[in-house]
């Protein structure tokens, strides 16, 4: 006696063969949706933090140097996180009363320290170091994006590795003048700041609308390159210790 | 998964699923003369290529390795294997947590976050101290090198001051003061203390006792607690303390004298059964020193010789140019025979009756051998140590006085150890008293644990009951703690102030890198508090309050002085170094003097490194009395002002330079060699043949039981035997057949009608009728410890402290199986042939390479005449080219002690976990380093090499081309990079890799539940997780630290600047690391050396790191007579001869 109908062969089989293309949809779906989005990544992601420190006021609107607050940026692997002093150099004397700045008084009355939330955080078998980028003319801005621009701090990059070895196959791209490495706003291809650092071209040099090219930029940066000693690092053991 | 993970639970009972086979030694010997064997072997087994080992040699893992540990049933591991069947797909789900970044409040001022500190200090073994610079990854102590400018260290440091970090932190450790077992309060303590003291008047009935003690402080302090309570008494007990040594010298001297050893200036050394090199509080200097006489290829005209007499193999019988190997009793009369032939005055009564207990042999070595000292008068040396016989060791200081030595190669010095009474006596007199009721309270400091380790023949247990108030202070609550009525946490040496002497008597202080993290007191401190009517002071007011008047007169010449002490860097190269590379190779004066003079600055100061940071050390600012700085503002005056100062100088340095003893004048007793030699030949007459004589010894890694709760050193192969977690009683081949025992075999063992249990273990190289057992193991009361192993002191009494003859063994059925490492990651190429041309080809690899210093001046080449490599392009790997850095190892084996430093060296830098007894016999420990050990020539009698084996970074790595995902590839330099996040523990890398270096994780073997222990960790390496692989990486983050600074500060890396974990533990400097395409650094000139040689270079693997092959240097007169004299040829016919 048949119990199942004919056709239910070929639905069984169908059915085995479309789940293969399902699967895999569902898979494609998953890894463009959710592969490098922030909700993967932590990009564009605002992170809560005990105070709502604004880097906008404080870099752009105070003129405060970067090397300020982070410290030990450019002679160690980590940047430095200000200690709570540093903040009260300033804040013993302005915004005294503050609601906002309690925390930070808080800690420095009762000697806790602050408990900040990471917003760049590698995982634990990458071994990134500031003071290396800083000496080889990569920009904060490269990574960080404009953070002078940021009123609350979030991650700008992927900082996913095929990020990181977008710029180690080919440093050139994001070096800068070591004078401008703190510069959140050095741009290139301003006139002013590109003739600082190299003459523009000898048929150019007449020229007083002469705005730098892509190509020009292109000469700058190689002449950087070879003079910083910039190398493409892709060994594994360059970040993976 | 939890209870693997904790590490050495496996109790008494964990075997491995199937028992260890039998193996019979008289089927071994069997076998070995119906066939060639190999010329080097690594074990019985091996030597007779047993089914056993033949299955090993092919499985990288033993049957059953892939198991799941006992507990887990075949259903249980069903269900999980679906359930992570249907969970695999989730892993790659995981969103990072969110994590904290907590800065300072207010941060210390010369921390940069991100980069170690090193802070100059002491660690103590025994009571003497070794200079250490330890490193500080923001306030947590991570890792211990060396002080170049430390006489006891010279940078190196020997397994026990590399291990002191995993006991700083280690959980196990006292956390509060107990009374009566309940949590108890200092205040209580005190007051308690109090007022017993007012009720014994004067101290009567209150005994102090401790182990020895060279700190100036506490001596001190214990000094004043005397001084206040005249009737109270000091007792001293050191379990492997100089007991006998300075019977001896007492004896010879009329004083108890400390014996020194200059081996610089020895060209001819004879050895009795000591390991000077391995072992003692001068081990590290005298392995360096002794190593010095030994590299060939700096002094091809001055190699000293070296002769050992010896029951049992220790460190320098692989180093050892002839060794003889003879029964205890029998060494002692090879002495009173040496002195005889050399005219030490020991012959005059009954000359000839000490030498007929000697074979024909043995006499022909003492006359070859005195014949040998005497043409090296005044440069020769024979060195006696602790467990030769009192009356021995007087007999050799006579032959060394004879031979124009003492003065020159031996001298002496007033003893280091403050008021240097006879332990044994002091021990005695303790017990005598309790027992009598005199002792109403006894403090016992330092974790000294006598109910463990006092002799049996004192009963101390029995006694300490008699006893009102019971006080004990130790790093952990063990035996007697348990049997106290207070017991005090005792702080690290890392975690408290204090003060040593190294064995030449320089002082050091000891500063705490960090708060005490179990609230533990030092001794002192605990002296102070109770005796002296100081409940608040603290270890930092008690240093500083004995050096105020004693250190500015000390110091006046520092600089000057510093020079003298030998050394790296000078002291001033470490007080004016920058401070720019303190985590790629430790502090600037780490460096090798490459440059001349004195540096300003290190080379690469400057750039970014601000003078203002000037000094890697300095007083770190957590600790409890705050920086000296400020103590410094209170007070005013010149006075204070010179003692700041020095104190900040002495810690600076770590040590304060010209308080070395002076030597002493010492004239023998007249008569004293003549009464010990009589003495000598009674004690002969009394040998019955046959007999069997057990010596007791302080286990190579554990001591006396004081690091029984330090897995690093529970689960380090212990030299010469490479057993892990376990002692044995070491038997030599022979005797263990005549008793008809084996490995594992269970015995009870008899000595003066006291009895132990113990099991098995045959090593080749004992002397016959000899039978060894070391102290420590056996604890009832040791943590993870507990009941691992078989306690030895129950034999051990006052008048045998080392063992006596007499022992009786029997098999009392069963086995006990203990693990060894040895057999593990064997090599391919060391197999037993039917065929004698398949066993030469084998033998023509060549994986130790010797050779004699006559061949090596005859032919320098001579090492490479039948040495195989193909020509580099023969290959179908990629041909790669360096043009930067191409990074490289060579090992020197003339100098390998096989002291397995380096081993712990490497744990503590990369955070190698340990995996417990079980895991090891399952072959599944994790060490990156292992050092291997080669026996060469007869099973009774054989030769000893060993070969540290880290990665050969293979320039054709035979282990990238087969890794399914890129896990494991080459980098730019050569390295041969693993890449732990890729690694999916396919494991065909380590089943592809020839020299067996590779490592997997089957469980999850770092504790992570431990927070506590994840502190010890190294920030810059990453904490592998379970199912991936590892292996030596030549510490590449100490390389890109390296590079960093070199880019940062825009100049070149310092040649010999990289120091990997290895080389820089390396008491003797058989390990070089650096850049082979620069010829300027030390591994380029070694790899140009003619000696150098590859590993399997028939293979075409290209190893990078390669050895430098081990030469010996010959007496021609003793050809023949032992199986090191033979060619190895020969010596593998002797075995079945």
């Amino acid at each position: 006696m048949q119990i199942f109908h004919r056709s239910t062969n070929t639905i069984a089989k169908v059915s085995i063969f479309g789940a293969v293309f399902f699967l895999g949809f569902f898979g494609w779906a998953a890894y463009t949706l959710m592969g490098d989005s922030g909700y993967v990544t932590g990009q564009y992601v605002v992170k809560h933090q005990p105070v709502p420190f604004s880097h906008e006021h404080h870099v752009r609107g105070l003129g405060i140097d970067c090397r300020y607050c982070h410290t030990s940026v450019e002679r160690s692997a980590f940047a430095g996180l200000p200690p709570t002093e540093t903040c009260m150099n300033c804040h013993r004397q302005i915004w005294t009363n503050a609601e906002l700045l309690e925390p930070i008084r808080a800690s420095y009355r009762d000697n806790v320290p602050v408990q900040w939330t990471r917003v760049h955080d590698l995982p634990d078998y990458v071994y990134f170091n500031h003071s290396v980028h800083i000496a080889k003319g990569i920009g904060c801005a490269s990574c960080h994006g404009k953070v002078n621009q940021m009123p609350l701090m979030f991650q700008n990059a992927s900082l996913q590795m095929q990020w990181c070895l977008d710029c180690h196959r080919n440093p050139v791209k994001n070096v800068r003048p070591r004078e401008e490495v703190f510069n959140i706003d050095w741009n290139p291809s301003d006139p002013a700041s590109y003739r600082k650092y190299m003459r523009p071209l000898p048929r150019e040099a007449s020229n007083a609308r002469w705005e730098p090219s892509a190509g020009d930029v292109a000469r700058l940066q190689a002449k950087l390159a070879k003079e910083y000693d910039l190398h493409s690092l892709t060994s594994c053991s360059t970040c993976h210790r | 998964m939890d209870s693997i993970n904790a590490k050495g639970k496996c109790g008494a009972e964990a075997a491995p699923q199937p028992g260890p086979a039998r193996l019979d030694l008289e089927e071994v010997r069997e076998r070995l003369q119906a066939k060639k064997g190999p010329e080097f072997w690594r074990s019985l087994d091996e030597l007779a290529a047993t089914p056993e080992f033949e299955d090993l040699l092919h499985r990288e893992f033993p049957r059953f390795a892939s198991e799941w540990p006992a507990g887990v049933s075949r259903r249980g591991f069903l269900q999980l294997a679906s359930a992570s069947l249907a969970l695999a797909g989730l892993t790659g789900c995981t969103r990072q947590p969110l994590e904290k970044i907590i800065p300072y409040v207010r941060q210390p001022e010369q921390l940069i976050p991100g980069k170690p500190l090193f802070f100059a200090t002491a660690l103590t073994h025994a009571g003497y101290a070794t200079g250490v610079l330890a490193e500080s990854h923001q306030g947590r102590p991570t890792k211990i090198e060396g002080n170049p400018d430390h006489p006891a260290s010279l940078g190196s440091t020997d397994a026990f001051a590399q291990a002191a970090v995993l006991t700083l932190y280690d959980p196990e450790r006292s956390q509060s003061i107990l009374h009566n077992g309940r949590p108890g309060t200092w205040s209580q303590l005190t007051s308690q203390m109090g007022e017993t003291l007012r009720s014994l008047g004067g101290g009567r009935g209150l005994r102090i006792l401790t182990g020895t003690v060279t700190s100036p402080t506490l001596a001190a302090q214990i000094a004043a607690a005397l001084k206040s309570y005249p009737q109270a008494r000091w007792h001293r007990w050191e379990p492997a303390g100089p007991h006998q040594t300075r019977a001896a010298a007492v004896r010879a001297f009329g004083r108890p004298l400390d014996t020194r050893y200059d081996f610089t200036r020895a060209r001819v050394v004879l050895t009795l059964g000591a390991d000077v090199l391995c072992e003692g509080s001068a081990g590290v200097r005298y392995a360096r020193d002794f190593a010095d006489g030994r590299r060939v290829h700096a002094h091809p005209d001055a190699m000293t010789r070296v002769y050992t007499v010896e029951s049992a193999p220790v460190g320098v019988s692989s180093l050892a140019d002839h060794r003889l190997q003879l029964p205890p009793a029998q060494v002692e009369a090879f002495v009173l025979a040496l002195a005889q032939a050399v005219g030490a005055g020991a012959g005059g009564n009954g000359g000839g009756t000490g030498a007929p207990a000697l074979d024909a042999k043995a006499r022909t070595w003492v006359q070859e051998v005195a014949k040998d000292l005497q043409a090296n008068r005044g440069a020769s040396l024979v060195v006696a140590d602790e467990y030769l016989s009192p009356a021995a060791q007087v007999v050799v200081h006579g032959i060394n006085q004879a031979l124009g030595n003492a003065g020159v190669t031996v001298f002496y010095q007033e003893p280091v150890e403050v008021d240097p009474v006879d332990h044994l006596q002091s021990l005695a007199e303790l017990v005598r008293d309790m027992n009598a009721g005199q002792v109403q309270a006894l403090m016992m400091l330092d974790g000294v644990n006598p109910v463990y380790t006092a002799p049996a023949d004192l009963p101390f247990l029995a006694a300490l009951d008699k006893v009102a108030l019971r006080v004990h202070h130790g790093l952990y609550q063990d035996e007697t703690s348990d049997h106290c009525h207070w017991h005090i946490p005792a702080g690290h040496e890392l975690e408290s102030w204090g003060d040593a002497r190294a064995f030449d008597g320089t002082v050091s202080i000891q500063q705490p890198l960090i708060e005490p993290l179990y609230g533990g007191k030092t001794a002192a401190e605990v002296v102070a508090a109770t005796l002296n009517n100081q409940a608040d002071a603290n270890g930092y007011d008690l240093v500083r309050q004995y050096w105020t008047s004693r250190l500015p007169g000390l110091t006046a010449g520092l600089a000057d002085a510093a020079r003298d002490t030998a050394g790296g860097g000078s002291i001033t190269t470490l007080l004016g170094f920058g401070g720019a590379f303190p985590g790629a190779a430790g502090v600037g004066g780490t460096t090798p003097p490459v440059t001349t003079g004195t540096q300003a600055a290190g080379p690469l100061a400057g750039g970014a490194a601000a003078p203002g940071a000037a000094g890697g050390t300095s007083a770190p600012a957590n600790t409890p009395a705050g920086a000296p700085a400020a103590v410094a503002g209170g007070s005013g005056g010149a006075a204070t002002a010179a003692f700041e100062k020095a104190w900040r100088e002495t810690l600076h340095a770590g040590l304060i330079p010209a308080t070395a003893q002076a030597r002493a004048t010492a004239a023998l007793n007249g008569g004293a060699v003549q009464a010990a030699a009589g003495e000598i030949q009674a004690a002969l007459g009394r040998v019955k043949p046959g007999e069997i004589t057990l010596q007791l010894r302080p286990d190579p890694t554990i001591w006396d039981g004081r690091y029984a709760s330090n897995v690093w050193l529970q689960e380090l192969p212990k030299p010469v035997t490479k057993l892990v977690w376990d002692n044995a009683l070491v038997l030599g081949p022979k005797t263990a057949a005549r008793l008809k025992l084996t490995f594992h075999d269970r015995v009870e063992v008899a000595l003066g009608g006291r009895k132990v249990e113990a099991s098995v273990w045959v090593l080749p190289g004992m002397a016959e009728d000899t039978a060894q057992l070391t102290l420590g193991y056996g604890r009832q009361r040791a943590g993870k410890a507990t009941g691992q192993g078989f306690n030895a002191f129950p034999l051990r009494t006052s008048n045998a402290l080392w063992g006596a003859p007499g022992a009786a063994i029997r098999a009392t059925g069963g086995q006990y199986t203990i693990a060894c490492t040895q057999n593990h990651h064997s090599m391919r190429g060391l197999v037993v042939h039917e065929d004698a041309e398949a066993a030469e080809q084998e033998q023509a690899r060549h994986v130790i390479r010797t050779g004699t210093l006559e061949e090596f001046r005859r032919d320098p080449e001579f090492i490479k005449k039948d040495r195989e490599v193909p020509p580099a392009d023969d290959t179908l790997y990629p041909n790669r080219r360096y043009d930067g850095h191409a990074w490289a190892m060579s090992i020197d084996l003339s100098v390998c002690t096989g002291c397995s430093s380096c081993i712990v060296a490497c744990q503590a830098e990369n955070n190698i976990p340990s995996v417990g007894k079980e895991q090891v016999l399952a072959r599944r420990e994790m060490h990156w380093l292992r050092v291997d050990r080669y026996f060469a020539g007869d099973m009774d009698e054989p030769t000893f090499h060993y070969q540290p084996l880290p990665c050969m970074q293979c320039e054709n790595a035979p282990c990238e081309l087969v890794c399914p995902v890129a896990a494991t590839v080459h980098s730019d330099e050569g390295l041969n990079d693993m890449v732990y996040n890729r690694c999916v523990g396919t494991r065909y890398c380590s089943n592809n890799c020839p020299y067996k270096v590779r490592r997997f994780n089957f469980l999850r073997y770092s504790d992570k539940d431990t927070p506590v222990l994840e502190l010890v960790n190294n920030p810059d390496v990453t904490v592998r997780m379970r199912g991936v692989m590892e292996k030596c990486t030549y510490c590449v983050q100490r390389i890109e630290q390296a590079k960093i600074q070199s880019k940062v500060d825009r100049q070149p890396i310092p040649k010999n600047w990289i120091q990997t974990a290895c080389q820089q533990a390396c008491p003797t400097q058989a390990i070089v690391f650096g850049d082979q395409n620069d010829p300027e650094w030390e591994v380029s000139k070694r790899k140009a050396d003619p000696l150098n040689y590859g590993l399997l270079e028939d293979i075409n693997t290209r190893p990078r790191t390669t050895y430098l092959a081990k030469l010996r240097n010959p007496n021609p007169a003793l050809a023949g007579l032992d199986s090191a004299s033979k060619k190895p040829a020969e010596g593998a016919e002797h075995g079945h001869a």
